[in-house]
């Protein structure tokens, strides 16, 4: 509980930071941007744990523990996207999106 | 096991046996052998229906057998015959049996050839044995589908756009009709009992008119593409063009008689209502086929093209005859269904046989070979004659049954349709002369001068198909009361 | 009397076809004939003993000829009235035609043994000689009208294979399709004609079509279409099938182009047989013609055969291949003999234009058949039809020349020949009846003589050309058959005709009207003298006279150019502007159609396949605007 701090303003806050994440996934032209943008949505969700838990449930552990899985999961996901990532990389020298549409129709 | 399963059964059992066989000459001797078994096996049919018969055995169905194989929706696997389906197997198995012996010498992929044409029979036999609406149909897919493979890897000419213009447009068929047995099976029970696919079961049911009167275009048109319907005939001549002798014939002559036999016994029998409602508007269609087969034949080049459009004026009878609804012109219908089949084999037959000689197809570029290759052309000119109807040869029977139980109608509006039908006799005798003035007669050319004779498999197998015309052709009276005594359980719904 | 020997009339000609046509590569050529001929011996002695005792002894009881069935089976059944039914019938007139038809088939048989020989498809001419003679026999003998038809097509299938018999001839190709549809369109006629029948009638038996009481019952129905009754139709209807066999104008122009078959082909087909089997089915029906609307029907029989026999002998007049002529010949009498048939009235005396038809289809039979072995004899010798080509043949040919002399005595009805007899029964029959159809006959009667005398001068007479190869008098087997024919031409009007056949069956006697017969044998002396003026010696009187008329007589040399009439309809009208467009209209339009739905669906996926870009970033656009927009749907549908 952060005085003077309403929760509107906090999920506000949050709610930003995930169409930041979603616009950024949807417009940059780079993979490495883009799992960047997955990270703030991410992120945006586990601030969001806290602080509903924070401020409705006051004395429950349940939101941070949520949020410390999301930490993890979204380290083991940069993980394995990074690697593809740079399997990627080293296979056709690019990390670019345009270059990645092979898979259509 | 019953006589009628043995149908399904020996063809399963001639496709493992050709799986086994691993000598390539042997593939056509197994599937020849299944198939005079299979002949055979229709032989004995008729006999033990008439057996049954005289032994006062009146039931619509004989030999019937049923049993469930899919509880939740109800679908039995429901079989048995009457004396329309006993003949339709024996056209089955004989045109089958001729279609082995033409295409004796396939050496491109013999064992899937023979295995897929046996397929599609099997499916066939399948359909005219089940009276379960949903077995039926699934029967009916099956004598489809291998239909795309036989023009698709073994046809000549654009042969992938046929194949896949028949598939899609049969398939599209089998969507709408399966819209009209869903139809049916939906309202098989309007008190709220069990739903069912049995026909004689939903025989039974009155069926709302306004219900008639919406599926039966589903069921009509469904069976009536397959059956060459006027407009959507157009799979027939570009199919036929493309595939291998065989599957001509054998689509010609036997799949192309699975509509006219599903209107029958489904459309017809099960909605008497949807059937007068609309016997008007899919007569017109059927006397347009008629006729404008006919004319459409004249004109064209190519020898299969003339006998495809000579399939739709003719097939135009068939529905013609049955949108009559009287008992002289559905047996007629019933009469040029077998007798179609066979004379349309015999065509087909005759045309591989030659094309397999001349390598074209064209009219205009064969000349006189009657005096090169005369028992050939001799077969021909039968074939043609039986096309064009003289008496002698089943298409007369056939004919003038539709004709004059087509005259039997006291209205105008049929009588002119009569007329008009039966002024196709003229048509088709045009362009059946034609050919045979252009192609076998004439002065003889030099570059066919060498064609080989006709091979003694040649001959068994357009023999096989003349003996069955000129057997129909000349004691009609014995194949009349088959089918007449078959057909008054149906007309009496009507 | 074991009249079931009948049945081995028609099945014995059918035996040595199936015979000859399976084996037809196997059995080589003199034995081919020499079973064609066998067969047909026993079927002439059979056929003439069966009719010959008919008409002396037993066919006769109580003053009246019996109708006897001698077999019939059910073919095919339509109900248990209609039903087509396989028979023999026999009664004065299949009798009759028991004696022309073996007799004529049977000479036939034995002259082609010398003209076909060694001609290619020796087997195949006899195979189709005998299933012409297997079709005729069943035709006249038929129970049942139906029956009638399946045989008419039947000979219609054997005229077409002999016509076409020279198959690698293109003309000849040519003139077997032309028969085989024009007739396969007369046909349609008669079939029509017996669909009514089917239901009007509802039968198509002889004995109940013919009987007088349901004649009556049938007049009683007077269903109508425009303004005659449904029957008159049916009647005029199978009237056209009739017209198309026996070649009536306008359905004539296949007989003069079938003359492309071989001779004596031509002499039993196209001159004695076959094409006397309209006037065969009109006889047959003859109660039903006269007595349905007081014979309205038969007026138009009347009227056709009186037109056609002035239009053909016209015609006659100019041509030059002596076939032709003898085709022209062949309409003009069976025009005669339908124009008989209608003016005939019904009951004894009444009833003579029936007899008298009859008469001369009888006495016809016998001497155009031998005018046309007699041509063939000619063609034998001096390999060609035309008359250019001719003269002076009467030293080379003598047997030929004088059996030929005898036939077209007998045509021109000069007594005491037989054509004499016959034709002047029928003008009697139409001077009471009708004037002008008796002036029109009795007009033809000297046309005939002129032209017949023009043939016999030209190709026997006129000059004396040199030949290339000399010609020489025909075997045996060709003069024989000449001779016995000669024989009956001669003599076959003494035969007391009205004593056999009659409308009501019972004798009558004629007698001659020496009034009428002076006049009509006046007139054919005329055309002979004529004929005498311009041909006996080589003169250009006749050239003279074709310029003098000038435009006429182009006109007719070109048959009044029905021919080309009939090919511009065919031809321009039917496949160009109906066949074609339906051809194209099947291939673009309808075909197109169905192309059309399958490839638009090409169309559209080509168009959405687009949202399969293969982009991620898309994909998640999609996922997420899809997802707020169902949300917002479901948000919407909720508060509401």
């Amino acid at each position: 509980m952060i005085n003077g701090v309403s929760i509107y303003e906090i999920l506000t806050l949050t709610s930003i930071m995930f169409f930041i994440g979603v616009y950024g996934f949807f417009t940059r032209k780079n993979l490495i941007a883009m799992l960047v943008s997955v990270e703030l949505i991410l992120n945006s969700a586990a601030v969001n744990f806290v602080i509903i838990n924070k401020y409705m449930f006051p004395g429950k552990l349940g939101g941070d523990i949520f949020s410390i899985f999301i930490i993890a999961v979204a380290a083991a996901e940069t993980a394995l996207a990074l690697a593809i990532i740079i399997n990627l990389y080293r296979l056709i020298m690019s990390v670019k999106t345009k270059d990645l549409e092979t898979m259509k129709y | 096991m019953d006589i009628l399963t043995l149908f399904v059964i020996v063809p399963v059992i001639t496709i493992v046996a050709l799986m086994a066989v691993r000598n390539k000459s042997y593939f056509r001797v197994v599937a020849l052998a299944g198939f005079i078994v299979q002949t055979l096996m229709s032989f004995n049919l008729i006999y033990q229906y008439l057996q049954e018969r005289a032994s006062g055995n009146n039931d619509i169905f004989v030999f019937t057998k049923d049993v469930i194989w899919f509880a939740p929706l109800n679908i039995h696997y429901a079989i048995g015959v009457d004396g329309i389906s006993v003949l339709m197997i024996m056209l089955t198995s004989v045109i089958v049996l001729a279609g082995i012996f033409i295409s004796w010498q396939v050496d491109d992929l013999p064992k899937e050839f023979f295995i897929s044409l046996i397929v599609l029979s099997s499916g066939v036999f399948g359909f005219f044995i089940s009276y379960d609406l949903f077995t039926m149909f699934v029967f009916y897919e099956i004598a489809v589908i291998p239909m795309y493979l036989l023009i698709g890897i073994w046809g000549s000419g654009p042969r992938e756009y046929a194949a896949m213009k028949l598939t899609l447009m049969l398939m599209g068929a089998s969507a709408i009709l399966l819209i009209g047995i869903l139809g049916l099976y939906f309202y098989s029970a309007p008190d709220g009992g069990q739903l069912t696919f049995n026909i004689f079961e939903i025989a039974k049911v009155n069926l709302p008119v306004s219900m008639q009167r919406l599926f039966f275009p589903f069921v009509f048109v469904g069976f009536g593409v397959i059956g060459a319907l006027f407009p959507f005939h157009t799979w027939s001549p570009d199919g036929h063009a493309s595939a291998p002798t065989a599957v001509s014939m054998l689509h010609a002559g036997v799949l192309m008689k699975l509509g006219g036999y599903g209107i029958f016994r489904i459309a017809m029998f099960l909605m008497p209502e949807g059937t007068h409602f609309w016997a008007d508007f899919f007569l017109v269609l059927a006397i347009i086929g008629v006729v404008y087969g006919a004319l459409a034949a004249i004109k064209q080049t190519d020898l299969k093209y003339i006998n495809a459009y000579s399939s739709v004026s003719h097939l135009g009878l068939v529905l013609l005859g049955l949108l009559m609804i009287n008992n002289i012109a559905w047996k007629g219908a019933m009469i040029q269904s077998l007798s179609h089949g066979f004379i349309t084999a015999m065509f087909f037959a005759m045309i591989g046989i030659i094309y397999g000689r001349t390598h074209t197809r064209i009219v205009s570029k064969m000349s006189g070979l009657l005096v090169i290759i005369p028992v050939i052309g001799v077969l021909y000119v039968l074939a043609g004659l039986a096309n064009l109807g003289l008496p002698g040869f089943s298409g007369f029977v056939a004919e003038m049954n539709i004709f004059v139980g087509a005259f039997q109608h006291s209205d105008t509006f049929h009588r002119v349709i009569t007329i008009l039908a039966a002024s196709s006799i003229v048509v088709t005798a045009v362009y059946i002369l034609r050919l045979v003035g252009k192609i076998l007669m004439g002065p003889p050319m030099e570059e066919y001068a060498n064609l080989p004779g006709i091979t003694w498999y040649e001959k068994t197998g357009t023999f096989i198909l003349l003996f069955f015309i000129t057997l129909i052709g000349t004691m009609p009276l014995w194949f009349g009361k088959i089918l007449s005594d078959s057909i008054i359980p149906f007309i009496e719904r009507l | 009397m074991n009249l079931n020997l009948m049945i081995l009339i028609p099945l014995i000609p059918l035996a040595v076809f199936l015979l000859l046509g399976i084996f037809f590569r196997r059995i080589k050529e003199p034995v081919s004939g020499y079973i064609g001929v066998a067969g047909l011996t026993i079927v002439s002695l059979i056929s003439f003993y069966i009719a010959i005792s008919y008409f002396l002894d037993f066919g006769l009881v109580n003053g009246e000829y019996q109708k006897i069935i001698v077999f019939r089976s059910t073919w095919i059944h339509f109900t248990d009235n209609l039903k087509i039914e396989m028979g023999i019938l026999l009664d004065p007139l299949s009798a009759v035609m028991l004696i022309v038809v073996p007799l004529i088939s049977w000479m036939v048989h034995i002259y082609s043994l010398g003209y076909m020989k060694g001609e290619g498809g020796f087997t195949r001419f006899y195979a189709f000689l005998s299933l012409f003679t297997f079709s005729m026999l069943g035709l006249v003998l038929s129970v049942n009208i139906f029956q009638i038809y399946i045989f008419w097509e039947l000979v219609g299938v054997s005229s077409y294979s002999l016509i076409g018999f020279y198959y690698k001839k293109k003309s000849a190709v040519l003139a077997a399709k032309k028969a085989f549809i024009v007739t396969r369109f007369a046909d349609l006629g008669f079939l029509i004609g017996l669909l009514i029948l089917s239901y009007f009638a509802g039968t198509f038996d002889f004995l109940t079509l013919t009987n007088l009481d349901f004649i009556q019952t049938l007049n009683g129905q007077a269903v109508t279409f425009m303004g005659l009754s449904v029957i008159t139709w049916a009647l005029i209807l199978i009237f056209m099938g009739g017209a198309g066999k026996s070649a009536m104008f306008p359905l004539h122009i296949w007989l003069p182009d079938a003359m492309e078959g071989p001779t004596p082909v031509s002499a039993l087909i196209h001159a004695a047989t076959m094409v006397v089997a309209g006037v065969f089915l009109v006889a047959r029906l003859f109660p039903m013609f006269y007595f349905i609307e007081d014979g309205i029907a038969l007026e138009v029989v009347a009227y056709v055969g009186a037109f056609t026999t002035l239009f053909a002998a016209v015609i006659a007049l100019t041509q030059y291949d002596i076939k032709r002529v003898l085709a022209f010949s062949t309409m003009s009498q069976i025009g005669y003999m339908m124009l008989a048939l209608g003016v005939s009235g019904y009951g004894e005396h009444e009833g003579l234009g029936y007899m008298a038809s009859m008469f001369h289809l009888f006495t016809h039979a016998m001497f155009k058949a031998l005018l046309f072995l007699g041509a063939g004899a000619i063609i034998h010798a001096v390999h060609s039809n035309f008359m250019q080509d001719m003269g002076g043949l009467r030293k080379h040919l003598p047997v030929t020349h004088i059996t030929f002399l005898v036939a077209a005595l007998a045509i021109s009805g000069i007594p005491p020949f037989a054509g004499f007899f016959s034709k002047d029964e029928i003008l009697a029959a139409a001077f009471e009846h009708n004037k002008l159809i008796w002036f029109t006959g009795f007009i033809v009667a000297g046309m005939t003589a002129f032209y017949m005398f023009r043939l016999y001068f030209r190709i026997f007479w006129w000059n004396d050309p040199e030949y290339k190869h000399k010609p020489h008098e025909a075997p045996k087997t060709m003069t024989v058959p000449l001779m016995i024919l000669a024989f009956m031409a001669a003599f076959s009007g003494f035969i007391p005709f009205s004593d056999f056949v009659s409308t009501d069956y019972s004798p009558f006697h004629t007698h001659i009207e020496w009034g009428l017969a002076g006049a009509s044998v006046g007139i054919g002396v005329l055309g002979i003298l004529l004929a005498v003026l311009f041909y006996k010696k080589e003169n250009d009187l006749s050239d003279r006279f074709a310029r003098a008329f000038g435009i006429f007589y182009k006109w007719t040399f070109n048959k009044f150019y029905i021919d080309e009439l009939y090919f511009f309809i065919t031809k321009k009208i039917i496949f160009k502007n109906i066949s074609a467009p339906f051809a194209w209209f099947d291939r673009h339009i309808v075909d197109g159609t169905m192309n059309g739905i399958g490839n638009s669906t090409v169309w559209i996926s080509e168009k959405i396949k687009g949202l399969q870009s293969g982009r991620v970033q898309d994909y998640a656009m999609y996922f997420v605007s899809g997802a707020t927009v169902i949300s917002m749907i479901l948000w919407f549908l909720l508060n509401n």
